[in-house]
């Protein structure tokens, strides 16, 4: 079984906490059963976080503060953590600004 | 600033005074000719002037005279007249949105003004909101401007919203606090809230509360670790960025208005001026357990956004004290024999700093990772160092992180940062 090819984008400083590279195409390793956007986000604490994994997982979540998108829409929409990733699929988090 | 020169303070007085005088009489000018305007026999709705003015947009079929008659109907509140509000009340103004209330409670400083482009060199010192009215009565001497200068709060806003029935509120605010109580202003006098924002080089844009669309608790029912959220004044931003996006406010606020169809609700736009991208994200509908605009709201009035959140209402720094009295010395006490540790990014370093500092960044020291190098150039320098910063926060952590890792050296803390530095010792130091 080979493994599953998907784009992960950041936006709004939360590129900051991922070696400030806003976009990553990457190759989740084959596992049992499915990838959820629960096992991509601690995945990416595991593998791609560089700082403070305080700033991006709070409660088996992301923080507060942080948008999903799945394909470019809003990660609500889609089941939040339950979402099943599939190949080519975009996975953007952003975080929201409050500067004006 | 009159710098102890007698003759740029007579010029300045004087300059000033004849500002008053041409503000006064340009007033008087503009009631003459609205009176003049108003006896008008060829046009039912407009009058002639406004014919004029608007031909452009007029001619524009989603427009027309219904559309213009609409917007001179209008009143919209800003909040917030800085690097959106200036564009947002600016395109406004000049389309003849009726009636525009200006809240700030800021005044105009010099760091301002490549971004927020009301303002000039000459109202430098005074109040955004009167600055703004003045150069927006100039472009539009037709319409009506509300300036208030207060800052926005549960009980202002509540005023402000109960004493005028407003069509859109604008927030061009700078923190997430002011963020949290425009939106559930809006919810509860049911007006759309056409949400703008900037950082760096990045924008978002959504209009909230708008025809069964998500407001803004729906999406971030609770509020950001106050630690990851980044003000202009410290990560910086472009001038051009808040500028679109607050033109953008402009255009939707002008879409409302016209009811017009497209408007940015239930989606948010992104912007990113770095590669010049745009997202256009569909989001979420209104949710039926948010706190404010839910099936069974809890929160019924407003309440205290800084408790809620965890930080105040503006985008100031607020001052900490962690350390003894022993251990902090005021900039103008400073032995200038001892060693400065300038702990700000590097970037903020280059743009200046002391002569006689050495740059050891805080993110470097509370990484961790150079502990033990810092340490060893720390010792090297002897008993005592003074540990320096823009404002006198930082150095105070980093002295914090870095005691337990030097029993032999005294780490003091100046006090106030280069910001009292440049107010006690020597104004040519920049304050940023």
């Amino acid at each position: 079984m080979s493994g599953l090819n998907i784009t992960i984008e950041f936006g709004g400083g939360a590129e900051l906490l991922f070696g400030n590279k806003k976009k990553q195409e990457v190759i989740l390793p084959a596992k049992e059963g499915e990838w959820t956007l629960k096992d991509l986000i601690f995945w990416m604490k595991d593998n791609l976080l560089q700082e403070r994994p305080e700033l991006f997982i709070q409660d088996d979540s992301v923080r507060p503060g942080i948008l999903v998108l799945v394909n470019d829409a809003d990660w609500e929409l889609m089941d939040t953590v339950k979402y099943v990733l599939e190949a080519k699929d975009k996975i953007v988090f952003i975080s929201t600004l409050h500067g004006g | 600033m009159c710098d102890g020169d007698a003759k740029i303070c007579t010029l300045e007085e004087e300059i000033a005074e004849l500002r008053r005088l041409l503000r006064d009489k340009e007033e008087c000018l503009r009631a003459l000719k609205i009176e003049k305007t108003l006896r008008n026999k060829f046009s039912g709705d407009l009058d002639r002037d406004e014919v004029v003015r608007y031909s452009r947009q007029l001619l524009i079929p989603e427009v027309g005279v219904d559309g213009q008659v609409a917007l001179k109907k209008g009143k919209v509140l800003i909040i917030g007249i800085g690097g959106l509000g200036c564009p947002a009340s600016l395109y406004l103004a000049s389309a003849g949105v009726g009636e525009l209330t200006l809240v700030d409670n800021d005044v105009v400083e010099i760091s301002n003004l490549h971004r927020q482009v009301l303002h000039d060199e000459s109202t430098v010192g005074i109040p955004k909101v009167l600055s703004a009215c003045e150069k927006l009565k100039k472009i539009n001497p037709n319409i009506k401007l509300i300036p208030k200068q207060l800052h926005a709060n549960s009980e202002t806003v509540k005023l402000l919203l109960e004493e005028n029935q407003f069509d859109v509120v604008i927030d061009g605010s700078d923190n997430v606090a002011t963020r949290y109580l425009l939106n559930d202003a809006c919810v509860l006098n049911g007006v759309p809230l056409v949400s703008g924002s900037a950082l760096q080089f990045e924008g978002q844009l959504t209009v909230y509360n708008y025809k069964g669309g998500p407001c803004y608790r729906c999406l971030f029912p609770t509020p950001p670790p106050p630690e990851t959220v980044t003000s202009c004044g410290d990560g910086g931003v472009l001038g051009p960025v808040p500028g679109m996006i607050g033109v953008l406010q402009a255009l939707e606020t002008i879409k409302i208005l016209t009811k017009s169809e497209g408007v940015v609700a239930g989606r948010l736009m992104t912007f990113d001026g770095a590669d010049l991208t745009f997202r256009n994200i569909k989001l979420r509908p209104r949710s039926a357990t948010c706190a404010v605009c839910g099936d069974n709201p809890t929160v019924k009035e407003l309440i205290d956004y800084e408790q809620f959140c965890g930080s105040r209402a503006d985008d100031k720094v607020h001052n900490i004290s962690i350390l003894g009295a022993d251990e902090q010395i005021k900039p103008d006490k400073l032995d200038e024999r001892l060693l400065i540790v300038d702990v700000r990014p590097e970037l903020e370093y280059r743009m200046c700093h002391l002569p006689n500092s050495v740059n050891i960044p805080y993110s470097k020291i509370q990484s961790g990772k150079a502990l033990d190098a810092i340490a060893e150039s720390l010792n090297r320098n002897g008993q005592e160092v003074y540990v320096l910063c823009r404002r006198g926060n930082d150095s105070q952590r980093a002295i914090a992180a870095l005691k337990p890792h030097l029993p032999g050296v005294k780490l003091i803390n100046i006090k106030g940062g280069l910001h009292s530095y440049s107010k006690l010792v020597d104004d040519h130091f920049p304050v940023y």
